[in-house]
C-alpha cells in the first residue's frame, strides 16, 4: 500500500491527461476501456483497491471497525462499562417489557418532580469480574444521582446473571438518605420486599414494590422541596403510565423491526424500551439501545461513545459514502455499466440505510448506542449527589 | 511600597506557575479523604460493642472469639492517625495493621455466628450484620478514594517541573494503603482432602 503512491507518481502526468480525455463526452468508452493502465488509474483514484463493489464493502467495514474502536474503548479494562445515564430505568438485561419499564420510569419521574429525590434502576446481565458493590459505586459516581449538597439519590442495581459470590441485588444509598434508608433498611427492602417477587420471576412486581418501599423510607426524611414543586401540579401516576404505554406501543413495532436483523431480542427490546421512554417523557430526540458494535465492545453503549458515533455516522453518510460512490462512478466509466450500476445501487442502499440509522438514532432508536437523550433531549441527569458506598447487597 | 507590590505580584505568578497552589489543593483533598477513611473505621468500631453483645446472648461460650474482637477493637481505636502524621509511612502502616487485625477478628466472629441458627434469625443481629457489611463497603470505597487522591498528589510531587516546588517546600510523596495480607494473597491456598 505504501508503495502505490510512489509508483503512480511516475505516471502522474500521463494519467491526468487520460482523465481529461475521459471527461470528454465524445470519447469512445470502449476505446478508453481498452487503454492500458486504466485499471491502475482507477485504483489510484479511489484510495482503496479492487472493484467498486469491493471498495464499498471495505469502506463499510472500515466504518464499522472505527465505530467498534470508539465504542469499545471504555471497556478496555475488562470491566463492565457504566451505561449512559439516559433514563431512570435502564434495562440491559431484558427483564421488563416496554410498558412496565415506562410505567416504572413514570413513577420515578413523578416522585422526583414531587420531592426532588432521584431514584434510578439499573438492570444489567452481569457485573463480572467485579462484585456488584464495586460496579454500583462506579455507576453511582458517574450518574451523580441526587441533588448536590442534599445527596438524596438512590440507585438500585440488579445483575441478573451474577454468580452468588458477586451478589445480584444492590441498593446504593446517597449520603443524604442514609438517615432513614439505613444499611439495615436497605437490606430489608432487598431481602423482604424485592427478593420474594424475584424468586417467582416477577421482576416488575419486585421492582415496583421495592421502589415504593424506598420512597416510603425517603418520605420520612424531610428534604427541601424542589423549586416549583407545588405549582407544577404533576400528572398522576396513572396518567403517566397509560400515556407512556400507548407511546411505547407505537414505537415498539418500529424498534423491533429495526432489531430484527440478527440483533438478539434483548437488545431489540432494550431499544424499544428506551425509545418508548423517550417518547413518553422527553418527546423526540432521545435515547437508543445498544448498537451492534457497542454490544460487542462493552455490553452497552456509553453516552460518550454515542456522542462520537453520531458524528462518525454523519461523516460516513456525507463524506465517505459519496466518496466511495464517486469513486465507483469514475471506475465505472472504464469498467462498463454492469459493475457500476451495482456499485451505485449498493452505495445508495447503504447510504440510505446509514442515513436512516442516523435519523433513527436522532429520533430515538437502535443505532445510537444509547444516551443521546441525556445530552440533547434534556432528559434525565444526575443532580450532583455523592455516594459513600453505603447501602446493602443481597440475592434472591 | 512599590517594590513590595511588584515582589508580591512576581511571587504570585511564580508560585502559581510552578504548582504551589495545586499542591495546596491536592494536599487538602488527601486530608479530606483521610478524614473519610478514619470516619468509616470509627463507624465500624462503634458498631462492635452492640454486635458483640448480641452474639453473646446466643453464643456466650464462644468467649475466645468474642474477646479477640473486643481486644482488636481496643487496639485499633487506640491508633489514631491524624492528617499531619500521614506523611509518616510507619504510622500509616501501624494504623493499617491494627484495622486489619480487627477485620480478621470480625470475620472470624461472623463465621462463628453462622453456627447459630437462632442468632442468625435474630432481627437485631441481622440489622447489625447488614450495617457492618455496609460499613465495610464504605471503608473500601473511602480507601479507594484516598488512594486515588494520594496518587494525584504524588504524581504532582514527582513530575517535572512541579517536583522542584515539592523539593523547595518539602512536600514528600505520601504513603498510601497497600494490600494488607499481600503474602497470603499471592500464595495459593493448599487444599488437603485427606485431612479429617
Amino acid at each position: 500500500m505504501a508503495t502505490t503512491p510512489r509508483q503512480t507518481r511516475g505516471g502522474g502526468k500521463a494519467s491526468s491527461r487520460d482523465e481529461d480525455r475521459l471527461s470528454d463526452p465524445l470519447i469512445d468508452r470502449d476505446l478508453a476501456r481498452r487503454t492500458g493502465g486504466l485499471a491502475e488509474h482507477a485504483r489510484r483514484w479511489s484510495i482503496l483497491p479492487g472493484s467498486p463493489w469491493l471498495r464499498v464493502v471495505i469502506g463499510v467495514a472500515i466504518l464499522l471497525l472505527l465505530a467498534l474502536v470508539v465504542t469499545g474503548a471504555r471497556a478496555a479494562d475488562g470491566f463492565v462499562a457504566v451505561p449512559a445515564h439516559a433514563a431512570r430505568v435502564t434495562d440491559q438485561a431484558g427483564m421488563l417489557n416496554p410498558q412496565q419499564r415506562s410505567a416504572l420510569d413514570g413513577v420515578l419521574a413523578d416522585y422526583e418532580r414531587k420531592t426532588g429525590s432521584q431514584i434510578a434502576i439499573l438492570l444489567v446481565p452481569s457485573t463480572a469480574p467485579e462484585a456488584i458493590e464495586q460496579y454500583s459505586i462506579r455507576v453511582a459516581e458517574a450518574w451523580k444521582l441526587g441533588r448536590k449538597g442534599i445527596d438524596d439519590g438512590v440507585l438500585l442495581v440488579v445483575a441478573k446473571d451474577n454468580p452468588s459470590s458477586l451478589r445480584r441485588l444492590r441498593i446504593e444509598a446517597g449520603r443524604g438518605v442514609q438517615g432513614t434508608l439505613t444499611d439495615a433498611q436497605s437490606k430489608r427492602v432487598l431481602q423482604d420486599v424485592i427478593a420474594p417477587h424475584f424468586r417467582q420471576g416477577d421482576f416488575y412486581g419486585g421492582l415496583a414494590a421495592g421502589m415504593s418501599a424506598i420512597a416510603t423510607l425517603l418520605d420520612k426524611e424531610h428534604f427541601p422541596a424542589p423549586p416549583g414543586a407545588q405549582g407544577s401540579a404533576a400528572p398522576t401516576d396513572g396518567g403517566i403510565a397509560s400515556g407512556s404505554a400507548s407511546a411505547s406501543g407505537g414505537v415498539a413495532g418500529m424498534a423491533q423491526t429495526a432489531g430484527a436483523g440478527g440483533i438478539p431480542g434483548n437488545d431489540g427490546s432494550n431499544a424499544t424500551q428506551n425509545a418508548a421512554n423517550s417518547g413518553a417523557t422527553n418527546g423526540p430526540g432521545s435515547t437508543g439501545g445498544a448498537t451492534e458494535p457497542g454490544r460487542r465492545g462493552s455490553g452497552d453503549g456509553g453516552g460518550w461513545s454515542a456522542g462520537w458515533l453520531f458524528p462518525l455516522l454523519l461523516f460516513g453518510v456525507f463524506v465517505v459514502l459519496p466518496m466511495l460512490r464517486g469513486g465507483s462512478r469514475r471506475g465505472l466509466r472504464r469498467g462498463g455499466w454492469g459493475s457500476d450500476a451495482t456499485g451505485v445501487l449498493l452505495g445508495a442502499a447503504l447510504g440510505n440505510a446509514l442515513s436512516a440509522a442516523a435519523h433513527r438514532s436522532s429520533g430515538g432508536s437502535s443505532w445510537g448506542g444509547g444516551g443521546f437523550g441525556g445530552d440533547s433531549g434534556g432528559g434525565f441527569s444526575g443532580g450532583g449527589g455523592t455516594f459513600d458506598g453505603g447501602g446493602a447487597s443481597g440475592d434472591w | 511600597m512599590r517594590n513590595f507590590l511588584a515582589m508580591s505580584v512576581l511571587a504570585t505568578v511564580l508560585l502559581s506557575g510552578c504548582g504551589y497552589n495545586e499542591f495546596q489543593a491536592k494536599d487538602e483533598a488527601v486530608k479530606a479523604q483521610w478524614g473519610e477513611v478514619v470516619n468509616q473505621y470509627q463507624r465500624r468500631a462503634d458498631l462492635i460493642p452492640n454486635l458483640v453483645n448480641t452474639v453473646k446472648g446466643y453464643a456466650s461460650h464462644e468467649r475466645e472469639t468474642l474477646e479477640a474482637v473486643t481486644r482488636a477493637r481496643a487496639s485499633a481505636t487506640s491508633v489514631q492517625v491524624t492528617p499531619e502524621v500521614l506523611n509518616n509511612p510507619g504510622a500509616l502502616q501501624k494504623f493499617q495493621q491494627a484495622q486489619g487485625e480487627l477485620t480478621n477478628a470480625l470475620s472470624r466472629l461472623m463465621v462463628v455466628a453462622e453456627k447459630y441458627p437462632d442468632l442468625k434469625a435474630d432481627a437485631s443481629f441481622r440489622d447489625l450484620q447488614s450495617q457492618l457489611e455496609g460499613t465495610e463497603n464504605r471503608i473500601t470505597v473511602a480507601r479507594q478514594r484516598y488512594i486515588a487522591s494520594v496518587q494525584d498528589f504524588n504524581v504532582l510531587a514527582r513530575r517535572f517541573p512541579t517536583n522542584l516546588t515539592a523539593k523547595m517546600f518539602g512536600y514528600d510523596v505520601k504513603p498510601s494503603f497497600t494490600v494488607e495480607n499481600e503474602k497470603s494473597i499471592s500464595t495459593a491456598p493448599t487444599v488437603d482432602f485427606n485431612k479429617k
